[in-house]
C-alpha cells in the first residue's frame, strides 16, 4: 500500500492529491494528519497523475503534509446478525460501549441493481395500524414508500408507530412463531438533532424494539459528508439481513433532506454544473440508487420495506428533494399542517397521499373484498367535501343543499374519527374498513358509485349510524 | 450485442487517462464516433461520445467503480447496435439489448453484476424458416424472402437487410436454421441469414411517410373518444408523479390494437417493470386471446441501473419497433419516461462540461427529441408495403410544471396531448387525464374512419360531449361563488349531465375486469346514453318539471354502471328505454 504527502489543494470536503499509480474510482483512502488522527475519504475522480477526494470525517485538521493511503477496495460494511441491537455512528463504528463487531462477511456499500426480471412483485399486506395507512394508502413488503412531511410536523411519531406496529396479519395466526422469517428494524438517521435522536432510542428501548433492530447515527454536529455514506451502510445491512438472512427488514431513514443538502454542499465543491436549486443533476440517478435498493426477490424468503422520511423545505411538495423522491417512490404519505393544528393524530392528509402499490396487496384473500372500493369512494367523497369547504366560506351551510350538507358532515367525521386515532392505537384493518363504512353510510346510497352494489348490500348501515365510538 | 470473443480481433487499444461516474476519458484509442469499446480490465461496456486530439471519451454502460488510470480500453469498431430477429418478442432486455433473463443466469444472482455480455437474440435456436420467394426471383433490399413462426401471434418476416444491394435468389431451402444460418443466397454473393445487425442511432431506411388515418385503437374512453391517437402518430403524456402515467401506458400496452408492442421502462421503477414482467404472460391480447407478452418486447432500464443505458435504452427500443414496421406491422412504442432520458443526456453533458441550455439540459435537447419522435410514423416500406410506428412518450415535469424543458420541446413535436392532473388523480378519478387541457391534431383525419366503422353521427356526438364540457367548466367558476343552488334550473341541469359525463364516461376503472377495456362501439353507446339522459331531462324541465325531480328518477344514477356493465349492450338499451319512460313520466 502506497503512501503519498502530494496533497495539492483542500477546498471545502474536497481533498486533491497527486499520484504515479493509478487510482480506482470510488477506492477508500485514509489520510494521516500531522497530528496522529486517522480521516477517511472516497475517491471522486481519478485521472492520470490527480485524484480528488471527498473526506467523510470534513478536512478540517488536513495541511498539505499529511499523508494519503489508498487501500485499494471500495468502501466496504462489516455485516454479520450480530449487528441485530447495536448502535453505530455514521460511518459504521460501533457507539453503543458494546464488543467490537466481528463480521461475517463485508459488502460493498454501493450495492448492485436486483435484475428486474429476478424481482418479486411486493403484493404482501403489512398491517400498520394506522387507518390513514392501512385503509388509504396500504403498505406492502417491499415498498419503497415514503413520509413527506415538514419541519414542526409529528413525523417522527408516525415513523416510531409503524416501527412498533407493523404485522403481517396471517403471520400472526401462523403457529411457528419465531421461527421462519423475522422482522427488524434498520434505522438510519442523518443529521438528526441530539434530542430527537435520544426520542427514537428511548422508543425502541421502552418497546424492546431495539434488540431487533440496527441503528446508524449520524446526529446534526457530525460531518456532513459521512451523511453519504450512512443510508449507504444502513440499505447493506438490511440487505443482507433480507436476502443472506431471511429477515423482513423495514428501512427508516430519516431525514432525506440532509442527505441531499450534503449531495448538494459536495457538487458545489467540485464546481460541478448545478441543475434546479443549486442541487447536482445527478441527483435522481443518486436518490434511485438508494431507494430502489427496496423489494422483494423471487425465491428468497426476506424483503426490504423502506420508510425514507423527509421534511419539505417551505412545505413545498414541488421542491426538489421531494419532486425527485416522488417519482421514483412507490407512493408518499403526506404529512398536513392545518390537521396537526387541528390536533389530528396522525395528521396525514389522505388526498395528495398515494400508495402505488395499494391495489394488489389488497382485496380477497389479501385484506378484504370491500378495501378497494370502500378506499376509493372514501376518496371521492372526502374530496367533494373538501371542495365544499371553500364554498362554505363564501356562502355559509345554509345556501348549500341537503347533499352538499351531508358530504361536508362526512368530510369532518372523516378526520375526525377515521384519520384521528393516537400514536398508541393499533387497529386491525377490519376495524379500519368497519369505521369507513360507518362513514360511507352518511351518504345515501345513490351516491356511492364506486361501490359494487353487492358489497352495499353487504355492508351499509341501513339506519343512521349511531355515534360512532372513537375508535 | 457484439460479442467478447470479437475483442481479440482488434488491435486498437488505448489506456484509460481518468474516470469520473459514467465517463471515462482514454487516451491513444483509435476510435470513431459511437464506436463500442470495452473498457478496464473487466471489460465494461462502453461508447464514444468525443473524441479531441489524441483524448477519447467515453460513456460506459456500467457501473465504474474500482476502475482506474492506466487500463485498457479496447474498440470493436462498430457503432452500438442491436441484434435483430426471430426471439426478440416475449424478452426483457436492459437498455443496451442485453436480455436480462440471459443475465440471470449467467451471474447466478438476483444482482446485476459487470462485465458480463450476453446476445440480443438466442444464437443457438433454431426456427422453421419457410421461403416466400423462389430461387430465380429478383430480391431488393427490404424485401421478404421467407417467414418464421416468432410467436403464437406473429409471424417474424426475413427481409434482405436494407443495406444490401439485392439479386436474384441463387439458392433458398425450407427447414429448421439458427439465426445465424445462411437461409438464402443471391448471385452476387450475398447471404441473407434471420439475424441482422444495425446501429440504433441511425433510422433504419424507409420510404415516404403518409398521413395516417386509421387510430390506435386503445380501449380507454377518454383517450378514444375524445383525444384519439392515430396508428403512426405521436403523443405525449406529461403529469406529475401520482398522476397514474406508468398505468396509463400500461393500459395502452395492454389494450390498444396494435400488432406489436415496444415497453421501454426507462429510468423508472424496479417493481414496476416486474409488475409488467409477471402480467403480461397472464394477460390475454384482446385481438387474438394468445398472452400479451407473444407480441411485446420489453426493455428496462430502472432508475438505479446505469444511466448511460437509460439514455441509449429509447434507441435501442425505436431500432426494435422499425425492424418490425419494416415486416408490416403497426407497432406502438411506450416511452415511460422520456423526462429520465433527456436527464441521463442533461447528466452525461454536465460530465462533459459542456455548456449548458435551459435548466442545465444540454442546447442539442429540443433536437434529439425530436429526432427520436420523428421516427414515428406511417410508412411507405421499401418492400412496397406499409407499416407504421405509434410513439407514446410519458413525460415527468419537475413539480408538475409543464413549462419546463422536456415538456415544452416534447408538446412541438407531438400532436397529441394527453395532460394528466394531480387534481383528478387526488379524487381517484382516472385515468386523470384532463380534458380542457389535453388535445388531439389528429381528431378530423380520424373522424371518417369512425364514421364509417362506428357511427356515422360521431363527430356530432363527441362535440356535443366536449360542450358541455366546457360549459361545466366555466359555470363551476360560478358555482364558487355563489353556490349551485343560485344557477337557474337549466344550468344546473347541465352540471348534472357534465357530472355523468364525467364520472361515468370518462372515469373508467383500469382494475375492473370489464371496464378496463371499452371498444369503440360501447365508448359510443354509452355517450349516446347520456345524451338521451341530457336530451329528455331537457325535456321534462320544458315541460316544467323541477330539476330535483329530474335527476332523482332511478335510472339515472344507473348510467355510473355503465362501464362495468357486463352485457352492456343490453344493459344501455334498458337504461335508455327507463330514462325515457320515467322522465316523460313526470309531466
Amino acid at each position: 500500500m502506497k503512501e503519498y504527502q502530494t496533497i495539492t489543494e483542500i477546498s471545502g470536503p474536497l481533498v486533491f492529491a497527486e499520484v504515479d499509480e493509478p487510482v480506482g474510482y470510488d477506492e477508500i483512502v485514509e489520510i494521516e494528519t500531522e497530528d496522529g488522527r486517522t480521516l477517511r475519504g472516497q475517491v471522486l475522480e481519478s485521472s492520470d497523475g490527480l485524484v480528488s477526494i471527498q473526506v467523510f470525517e470534513g478536512t478540517g485538521g488536513i495541511d498539505r503534509n499529511a499523508s494519503v493511503r489508498f487501500l485499494g477496495e471500495t468502501m466496504k460494511m462489516p455485516v454479520t446478525e450480530d449487528l441485530l441491537g447495536r448502535v453505530l455512528d455514521g460511518s459504521g463504528n460501533p457507539i453503543d460501549g458494546g464488543p467490537e463487531i466481528v463480521p461475517d462477511e463485508r459488502h460493498d456499500i454501493v450495492g448492485k441493481a436486483i435484475n428486474p426480471y429476478s424481482r418479486e412483485y411486493p403484493e404482501e399486506f403489512i398491517q400498520t395500524g394506522v387507518s390513514a395507512i392501512d385503509g388509504m394508502n396500504t403498505l406492502v413488503r417491499g415498498q419503497k414508500l415514503p413520509i413527506f412531511s415538514a419541519s414542526g410536523l409529528p413525523h417522527n411519531d408516525l415513523a416510531l408507530q409503524i416501527a412498533r406496529q407493523a404485522t403481517v396479519p396471517e403471520e400472526d395466526e401462523g403457529s411457528d412463531d419465531g421461527d421462519g422469517s423475522e422482522f427488524a428494524v434498520v434505522f438510519g438517521a442523518m443529521g438528526i438533532t441530539a434530542e430527537e435522536a435520544n426520542e427514537f432510542m428511548d422508543d425502541f428501548e421502552r418497546t424492546g424494539a431495539l434488540e431487533r433492530s440496527v441503528v446508524f447515527m449520524n446526529l446534526a454536529d457530525d460531518p456532513a459528508v459521512e451523511r453519504q455514506v450512512t443510508p449507504r451502510l444502513a440499505l447493506t445491512t438490511a440487505e443482507y439481513l433480507a436476502f443472506e438472512k431471511d429477515y423482513h427488514v423495514l428501512v427508516i431513514l430519516t431525514d432525506m433532506t440532509n442527505y441531499c443538502e450534503a449531495l448538494r454542499e459536495i457538487g458545489a465543491a467540485r464546481e460541478e454544473v448545478p441543475g434546479r436549486r443549486g442541487y447536482p443533476g445527478y441527483m435522481y440517478t443518486d436518490l434511485a440508487q438508494l431507494y430502489e435498493r427496496a423489494g422483494r426477490i423471487e425465491g428468497q424468503e426476506g424483503s426490504v420495506t423502506q420508510i425514507p422520511i423527509l421534511t419539505m423545505p417551505g412545505d413545498d411538495e414541488t421542491h426538489p428533494i421531494p419532486d425527485l423522491t416522488g417519482y421514483i417512490t412507490e407512493g408518499q404519505i403526506m404529512m398536513d399542517r392545518d390537521l396537526n393544528s387541528q390536533g389530528i393524530e396522525p395528521p396525514v392528509n389522505v388526498l395528495p397521499s398515494l400508495s402505488r402499490l395499494m391495489d394488489d396487496g389488497i382485496g380477497e384473500g389479501l385484506t378484504r373484498e370491500d378495501h378497494g372500493d370502500v378506499s376509493d369512494q372514501m376518496y371521492a367523497a372526502y374530496a367533494e367535501g373538501e371542495d365544499l369547504r371553500d364554498l362554505v366560506n363564501i356562502v355559509g351551510r345554509e345556501a348549500l343543499s341537503e347533499r352538499d350538507n351531508k358530504y361536508l358532515d362526512f368530510a369532518d367525521r372523516f378526520e375526525e374519527e377515521f384519520v384521528q386515532q393516537g400514536y398508541d392505537t393499533n387497529r386491525s384493518i377490519d376495524e379500519t374498513l368497519e369505521l369507513g363504512w360507518d362513514l360511507l353510510s352518511m351518504l345515501p346510497k345513490e351516491e356511492l358509485n364506486r361501490i359494487g352494489e353487492d358489497l352495499i348490500e353487504e355492508h351499509y348501515r341501513e339506519e343512521e349510524p349511531e355515534a360512532v365510538q372513537a375508535d | 450485442m457484439s460479442q467478447a470473443e470479437d475483442i481479440e480481433s482488434v488491435d486498437e487499444d488505448g489506456v484509460i487517462e481518468s474516470v469520473s461516474g459514467p465517463v471515462v476519458t482514454a487516451t491513444d484509442l483509435d476510435a470513431r464516433m459511437n464506436d463500442v469499446v470495452y473498457v478496464g480490465d473487466e471489460g465494461l461496456m462502453g461508447e464514444v461520445i468525443e473524441i479531441e486530439g489524441n483524448l477519447t471519451t467515453i460513456q460506459v454502460y456500467e457501473e465504474t467503480s474500482g476502475v482506474g488510470p492506466g487500463e485498457p480500453v479496447q474498440n470493436t469498431g462498430e457503432p452500438l447496435s442491436v441484434d435483430l430477429g426471430p426471439g426478440m418478442l416475449d424478452s426483457i432486455y436492459d437498455g443496451v439489448q442485453r436480455p436480462l433473463d440471459v443475465l440471470e443466469g449467467k451471474m447466478g444472482t438476483a444482482f446485476l453484476d459487470r462485465g458480463v455480455d450476453a446476445p440480443g437474440i438466442d444464437l443457438e435456436k433454431k426456427w422453421e424458416f419457410t421461403p416466400e420467394v423462389e430461387e430465380g426471383d429478383t430480391v431488393e433490399p427490404g424485401d421478404i424472402v421467407g417467414v418464421v413462426e416468432e410467436t403464437v401471434t406473429i409471424d417474424h418476416k426475413v427481409m434482405v437487410p436494407p443495406d444490401y444491394e439485392g439479386g436474384e435468389v441463387t439458392a433458398i431451402e425450407a427447414g429448421e436454421f439458427t439465426v445465424e444460418e445462411t437461409v438464402v443466397e443471391l448471385d452476387n454473393g450475398e447471404e441473407i441469414q434471420m439475424h441482422q445487425e444495425w446501429p440504433v442511432r441511425e433510422a433504419r431506411p424507409a420510404g415516404d411517410k403518409e398521413t395516417p388515418t386509421e387510430p390506435l385503437v386503445t380501449g380507454q374512453r377518454v383517450q378514444d373518444g375524445l383525444f384519439p391517437l392515430a396508428k403512426g402518430g405521436t403523443a405525449a403524456i406529461p403529469g406529475p408523479f401520482g398522476s397514474g402515467k406508468t398505468v396509463t401506458q400500461q393500459q395502452l400496452a395492454k389494450w390498444s390494437d396494435a400488432d406489436i408492442v415496444v415497453y421501454i421502462g426507462c429510468g423508472e421503477r424496479g417493481n414496476e417493470m416486474t409488475e409488467v414482467i409477471e402480467d403480461f404472460p397472464e394477460l390475454p391480447d384482446p385481438q387474438t386471446g394468445n398472452p400479451l407478452m407473444a407480441r411485446t418486447c420489453l426493455i428496462a432500464n430502472t432508475s438505479n441501473m446505469p444511466v448511460a443505458a437509460r439514455e441509449s435504452c429509447i434507441y435501442t427500443g425505436i431500432t426494435i419497433a422499425e425492424y418490425y414496421r419494416d415486416m408490416g406491422y403497426d407497432v406502438a412504442l411506450m416511452a415511460d419516461s422520456t423526462s429520465r432520458w433527456a436527464e441521463a443526456m442533461r447528466e452525461i453533458s454536465s460530465r462533459l462540461e459542456e455548456m449548458p441550455g435551459e435548466e442545465g439540459y444540454p442546447a442539442y435537447l429540443a433536437a434529439s427529441l425530436s429526432e427520436f419522435y420523428e421516427r414515428a410514423g406511417k410508412f411507405q416500406l421499401m418492400n412496397g408495403g406499409e407499416g407504421s410506428i405509434s410513439v407514446v412518450g410519458a413525460v415527468s415535469p419537475p413539480g408538475g410544471d409543464f413549462s419546463e424543458p422536456v415538456t415544452q420541446n416534447t408538446l412541438r413535436i407531438v400532436k397529441t396531448f394527453w395532460a394528466l392532473d394531480a387534481d383528478l388523480a387526488e379524487r381517484r378519478h382516472f385515468p386523470s387525464i384532463n380534458w380542457n387541457e389535453s388535445y388531439s391534431l389528429y381528431k378530423d383525419q380520424l373522424d371518417p374512419w369512425w364514421e364509417s366503422n362506428v357511427a356515422g353521427d360521431w363527430s356530432d356526438i363527441r362535440q356535443w360531449a366536449v360542450d358541455v364540457l366546457d360549459e361545466e367548466d366555466e359555470l363551476q367558476e360560478i358555482v364558487q361563488l355563489v353556490g349551485k343552488d343560485a344557477l337557474p334550473e337549466d344550468q344546473q341541469l347541465t352540471l348534472e349531465v357534465a357530472r355523468f359525463l364525467r364520472e361515468a364516461w370518462l372515469q373508467q376503472n383500469a382494475l375492473h375486469d370489464v371496464d378496463t377495456y371499452c371498444e369503440p362501439e360501447k365508448t359510443y353507446r354509452m355517450l349516446e346514453a347520456i345524451k338521451t339522459f341530457n336530451d329528455e331531462a331537457f325535456e321534462a324541465l320544458e315541460a316544467g318539471v323541477p330539476v330535483e325531480e329530474i335527476t332523482d328518477v332511478d335510472a339515472a344514477p344507473r348510467l355510473n354502471r355503465m362501464g362495468t356493465a357486463e352485457e352492456w349492450e343490453s344493459f344501455i338499451e334498458e337504461i335508455e328505454n327507463d330514462l325515457q319512460e320515467q322522465l316523460r313520466a313526470l309531466y
